[in-house]
């Protein structure tokens, strides 16, 4: 139902995010997403990948500044009406989203979502039998 | 507890009238001096325009210049025939400095150490190992009298040689020392590497350390590696050398002995004395010393006085831990600041490093300062949250400050390091 997505913080020099993709890529841990924030003076880097927990023991081994948090990734039809059905369930249950982002694998769209409640979105998923993936998904995708 | 009680807890009235009466001797002797001489006759000043202790404003700074163009025995206000010994720094840059002093001096000298060791709790029966280098440097010869004046075995092992020194530690049972900070950490290290437990294996129980500038966190992580307690000691070699404050076994501040020495902190720019309580540079007048008087001595340390009673009883004032230099401060849009301001205020947020930089910089037709912080982590994944940090940063600078940098949150370990030793402050303004 949730899995863990890694932060990065970024300067915005974009040598040092190449640098930092080496060494994940070195590792043989496979990006499934990514997306950047930022603002004029920084940006943070929020990645999906293969294996979360080795990709942030390699990033804290290399002292790169990173955090570890979970996030839900539900999966939906890729039609603009199954997005807002779905996300009509978080929000109708008093939820508000702090961000999110999909990706799409095999014709199925996957949603991550971030909510301000972390219990009440996964009794939404459960209530509403929303399909999601897990983290043991992941190496497989 | 007290080594001379009378004179530790005298009140401050009465240490008042004492400073007053030594200054008068004391601008007497100076007169015999050429350097002071010379100033005193060119600002009019003799024992006797000097009617309470405000009036020592009237008499002019003496520099650490002042001292090296009057090497070698410029300053001297004795003949030479009546001085024992002198000590001599190095002199890197120019003409080194001297001080010297009378057998008067040296004794004096050695009771101010020898008050304050006993102040920490070391007594005639404990053995006292000194790890500083002798000769010239005063930390040796400077702790060695003052031990001796206190009665404590004392084990002049002098700098180096790590297992010899923890074989004197063991072999004579040494329960003090006095060693500079990052030598008590690599003592403490080896003795580890090599089986021995500080803490069990030895009776090490007080260490005095100083010379170097430390953490509160440093001071903690020696006492608790070696087992005991840390005092922290300041001296000068302009003023004798160790024993100028001290730390009592509150550990909130150095007591500095106000009978051998007048006190003031000023703005090192406008040379106003600062509130009290207030950061600025150290000045010094020795109203206990015969050869070489030194008046309104810039010592460009920066501290500040603590406010309030120390609960030992001790009357003499407190002094603050260093924080820096005077030479390290930066006058932006004519304010007066010092990194240490900005450290502080960044030290108290555990979201940031350590480490950080000050950039200056002309921005159109005016100076700016920005200010780049490393963050200790990420500890969040929602930037609106470090936008939160960076506004209240900018906050609490502002307000110690009274102006307003930017800010700049940077990844861990992306500021330029140099030698181990980060670069604090870099000026890129251009002279409009
Ligand atoms: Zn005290």
């Amino acid at each position: 139902m949730t899995i863990n997505q890694i932060s990065i913080f970024l300067e915005n020099k974009y040598g040092k995010l190449s640098e930092i993709l080496s060494l994940l890529g070195k590792e043989h841990i496979r990006i499934i997403a990514a997306t950047i924030a930022d603002t004029s003076e920084f940006g943070i880097m929020r990645i999906i990948v293969s294996d979360p927990q080795k990709a942030y023991a390699i990033l804290k081994e290399n002292n790169v500044s990173a955090n570890l948090t979970d996030v839900l990734a539900v999966v939906t039809g890729s039609s603009a009406d199954d997005f807002a059905e779905t996300l009509a369930h978080f929000t109708k249950a008093g939820l508000s989203i702090e961000y999110m982002y999909c990706f799409a694998v095999n014709g199925k769209a996957i949603l991550i979502i971030r909510t301000n409640n972390r219990e009440a979105a996964r009794e939404v998923i459960r209530r509403q039998n929303i399909e999601y993936i897990c983290e043991s998904d992941l190496i497989q995708l | 507890m007290y080594w001379q009680q009378d004179i530790e807890t005298l009140s401050r009235d009465r240490l008042e009238k004492l400073q007053l009466e030594r200054l008068k001797a004391t601008l007497d002797l100076a007169y015999n001096s050429p350097f002071y001489k010379k100033t005193m006759d060119e600002n009019g000043i003799s024992s006797d325009s000097i009617h309470s202790l405000d009036d020592l404003k009237k008499i002019p700074f003496t520099t650490k210049n002042d001292l090296r163009e009057h090497y070698p025995y410029g300053m001297a206000a004795v003949p030479i025939k009546q001085c024992v010994r002198l000590h001599s720094s190095s002199g890197t840059t120019g003409n080194p400095t001297v001080v010297l002093h009378s057998q008067k001096d040296l004794d004096e000298w050695a009771n101010q150490v020898a008050r304050c060791m006993y102040m920490v709790g070391i007594r005639d029966t404990d053995v006292f190992q000194n790890t500083s280098g002798y000769g010239m440097f005063t930390g040796g010869l400077g702790f060695q009298y003052g031990a001796e004046k206190l009665g404590a075995l004392t084990v002049p092992a002098a700098a180096g040689n790590t297992k010899r020194q923890i074989k004197f530690i063991r072999d004579f049972e040494t329960t003090c020392l006095h060693i500079i900070p990052s030598y008590a950490t690599r003592l403490a290290e080896v003795m580890y590497e090599e089986g021995v437990d500080p803490r069990k294996n030895t009776k090490l129980k007080i260490i005095c350390i100083g010379a170097e500038p430390h953490s509160e966190e440093q001071r903690k992580r020696i006492e608790q590696l070696l087992g005991v307690k840390a005092y922290n000691c300041f001296g000068m070699s302009e003023m004798n050398g160790p024993g100028v404050a001290f730390e009592c076994t509150e550990q909130n501040g150095l007591h500095i002995w106000e009978d051998y020495v007048i006190v003031e902190i000023i703005d090192p720019v406008t040379l106003k004395p600062v509130k009290d309580g207030e950061l600025g540079e150290l000045v010094l007048t020795t109203i206990n010393r015969e050869a070489m008087p030194l008046l309104r001595y810039r010592t460009r340390d920066l501290t500040r006085i603590l406010p309030g009673n120390c609960p030992c009883g001790r009357t003499h004032k407190r002094i603050a831990r260093f924080q820096g230099r005077s030479d390290d401060m930066i006058i932006l849009k004519g304010v007066n600041l010092f990194p240490i301001q900005i450290e502080t205020i960044l030290m108290q947020f555990k979201e940031l490093g350590s480490n950080y930089l000050i950039t200056l910089e002309t921005v159109g037709n005016s100076d700016e300062m920005l200010i780049e912080v490393e963050l200790s982590d990420l500890f969040t994944d929602d930037y609106s949250v470090l936008q939160g940090l960076t506004k209240e940063i900018i906050r609490q600078l502002r307000d110690e400050l009274l102006l307003t940098p930017r800010l700049k949150l940077v990844a861990r370990g992306s500021l330029p390091v140099q030698e181990g030793k980060a670069i604090r402050v870099k000026d890129l303004r251009k002279i409009i």
